[in-house]
């Protein structure tokens, strides 16, 4: 529900240290509160990822294959049951959730994306839609997703997979159901022995159309 | 069009001028598909229409497909420079002859029979002419042209109203604070091809033309925003909406002929504050730490550039321009609009700078325009209540020291005052009424 109007909306907001404390302290490892990593190498590294999704894969070890599903399934049944906090964790310090306009991915550093999230801004679309004061959200959307066509490129070097994968989104908000279909790319790095998810790509068919209310995690 | 009346269920038939009165505008003017058909033919043909920017159809035979209203258009760059805006519309048996969002094309043939105009609407060809007998090349069956386009620094605007004033006159003082927007970028210039967010809401166009100059919302509407400016502790952008902002410096504006503004700037303080007020951007410290090391003294005014110029710069009826973004108001039906923010780079910034400006334009579009546009599609919803008429608009109006009018009919008030809206209403009644 809709809180009732306080004579000021605004509690005063805790007061941070100083800037220059601040700055001094900078953990530039602490991804959750500074963004080091998201610099010009990574756009470059990103491209590389990107155009990887369309290059044609020999079939994986089917082991292989259901430990990438594994992952996925998870990662989809902790977003529809808005366990989001949780959902975070499964990602690297270092990763990017992205959901590109242009189809195909088109260039972020030139163009504009639904999200480009680097961790910390992820951080904020949870804690957005945690204030309780995101209007577009309550109610809540539920969501469901199905998951296919998952292939997958195994880079044992590199401890890394590259996934792919189909998927439609179900939603149902205010009296609305929406489907969203598309096509994931996630690229997946080994960390003490988990897989944990460095990028996430989430081509929505109709990314450049016209939407309502896109405010669901993809 | 003939609606100079309206039927009310339960009373007798109303004028146009009776639905918007010193205060208060009536429902119907949200509701009712008669009067959503007449604004298109009244409103959307019969004043300056935003239509494109150049940079979309910079070279000659570039086109662009779009609306005037609900005419689907095209846009095209003819060889010599100028701009022709036709109707999307084969003179044949009205199929549309361009399907694409945009290309180079001397030339349209129909995908239905085949029938091929020149990009500046000229019929050249039709397959097995004989059939038409002498001649078929007749100026009547040339594609429908909009008989005046004009452009003012980029944004081009047209119109089928032969009669209308030269576009600058039309914009008036909405044309400074557009050079004054520009200005603030080297070349003077912004260049819109950087993917566009077309957000589609279930409600009346107007419902967001009145929230563009509505500065008593943000505190209440964007709370989930101005929280998240908040969640390190210092205050981010807009918050100064939050706290009194009618004790601020902010000002509302209504410029006449329909166009608002709103004017944060007050609330920033000098080179460096908007990049400072601005919310953590995807890649903000990297970026900056670049900038610094590479621009120096510069860079605190490249940063700036980074961030909208915290304008609302409001064109009736399409165009709001607002922070970095173009955006246009597309009517698709009395209760559904597309809002399309159109996000803008700017030649000769580094890479970097342009790069931060597309992470800074992603911002709004996901933690603040969802809320009001939630909000837009409620209103709609509870103007579905016959017995509740009136949509009121009357805050700041008649009280004493609010509100000041200029020689040149501007007037100023504080930000949260509806005097914004009750000046576009006028600029409607206007048009609806001829
Ligand atoms: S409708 Fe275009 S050629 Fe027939
Ligand atoms: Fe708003």
């Amino acid at each position: 529900m809709t809180p009732a109007t306080p004579s000021s909306p605004f509690a005063e907001p805790e007061m941070s240290e100083s800037s220059a404390t601040v700055a001094r302290a900078r953990d530039r490892e602490d991804t959750d509160r500074w963004s080091y990593y998201l610099d010009p190498d990574f756009y470059r590294h990103l491209a590389d990822v990107a155009r990887s999704w369309s290059d044609d894969w020999p079939p994986a070890d089917p082991l292989v294959r259901s430990e990438c599903e594994a992952v996925l399934a998870r990662e989809a049944r902790l977003i529809d049951e808005a366990r989001f906090n949780e959902w975070l964790e499964l990602f690297t310090d270092r990763c990017l959730y992205w959901v590109p306009i242009t189809p195909g991915g088109g260039d972020p550093r030139t163009e504009v994306s639904h999200s480009f999230d680097d961790r910390r801004r992820m951080t904020d679309r949870v804690y957005w839609l945690r204030t309780g004061l995101a209007f577009c959200q309550i109610p809540q959307s539920r969501t469901r997703r199905m998951i296919t066509n998952v292939e997958v490129l195994d880079e044992p070097s590199g401890d890394r997979r590259r996934v792919r994968s189909n998927f439609v989104v179900h939603e149902f908000r205010a009296g609305v159901a929406r489907s969203y279909p598309g096509w994931y790319g996630h690229l997946l790095e080994r960390h003490d022995g988990d897989w944990r998810i460095a990028v996430k790509q989430v081509n929505l068919l109709d990314s450049e159309h016209g939407h309502e209310n896109l405010t669901i995690i993809f | 069009m003939a609606v100079s009346r309206v039927r009310v269920p339960g009373s007798p038939s109303i004028e146009i001028e009776e639905l918007v009165r010193a205060d208060r505008v009536h429902r119907l003017v949200y509701t009712d598909p008669e009067i959503f058909a007449a604004e298109m033919v009244k409103v959307f043909g019969q004043t300056w229409v935003y239509c494109a920017h150049d940079s979309e159809i910079p070279d000659p035979n570039d086109f662009r497909t779009g609306y005037l209203g609900l005419r689907p258009i095209i846009v095209c760059r003819e060889r010599d420079g100028r701009v022709a805006v036709l109707f999307n519309r084969c003179t044949h048996r009205a199929a549309t002859v361009c399907r694409l969002e945009r290309g180079n094309a001397k030339s349209f043939q129909c995908p239905y029979h085949g029938w091929t105009f020149r990009n500046d609407g000229e019929l050249i060809g039709v397959p097995w002419p004989d059939a038409y007998g002498e001649d078929f090349r007749r100026t009547e069956l040339n594609l429908g042209r909009v008989p005046r386009v004009e452009s003012y620094r980029g944004f081009i605007f047209a119109t089928l109203n032969e009669d209308a004033p030269p576009l600058l006159d039309h914009l008036g003082p909405a044309a400074q604070l557009l050079d004054q927007w520009l200005d603030r970028t080297p070349a003077g210039t912004v260049t819109v091809r950087s993917a566009a967010n077309r957000m589609v809401y279930r409600g009346n166009w107007k419902l967001a033309y009145d929230n563009a100059g509505d500065g008593y919302h943000p505190a209440f509407s964007h709370r989930s925003l101005l929280r998240l400016g908040e969640r390190f502790g210092d205050s981010k952008d807009m918050v100064y909406f939050g706290r009194s902002p009618d004790e601020g410096p902010m000002y509302a504006q209504d410029l006449g002929n329909g166009h608002t503004f709103i004017d944060q700037r007050p609330s920033y303080d000098g080179v460096g504050s908007y990049w400072a007020q601005q919310r953590l951007q995807p890649g903000r410290e990297a970026f900056e730490e670049h900038i610094r090391a590479r621009y120096g003294a510069d860079a605190d005014r490249l940063l700036d550039l980074a961030v909208g110029g915290q304008m609302n710069i409001n064109i009736f009826p399409n165009l709001l321009v607002i922070g970095n973004q173009i955006q246009v108001i597309e009517p698709m039906a009395v209760d559904r609009t597309q809002l399309t923010w159109h996000a803008t780079t700017v030649d000769g910034l580094p890479d970097e700078i342009n790069t931060l400006r597309m992470r800074t334009q992603e911002d709004f579009p996901s933690f603040g325009e969802p809320d009001d546009q939630a909000n837009f599609e409620e209103a709609q919803r509870g103007l579905g209540v016959p017995e509740v008429e009136w949509v009121m608009m009357h805050r700041g109006l008649g009280v004493e020291g609010r509100e000041k009018t200029d020689e040149a009919g501007v007037v100023t008030g504080p930000v949260t005052d509806e005097h914004p809206m009750r000046g576009y209403f006028r600029e409607w009644t206007r048009l609806m009424s001829r």
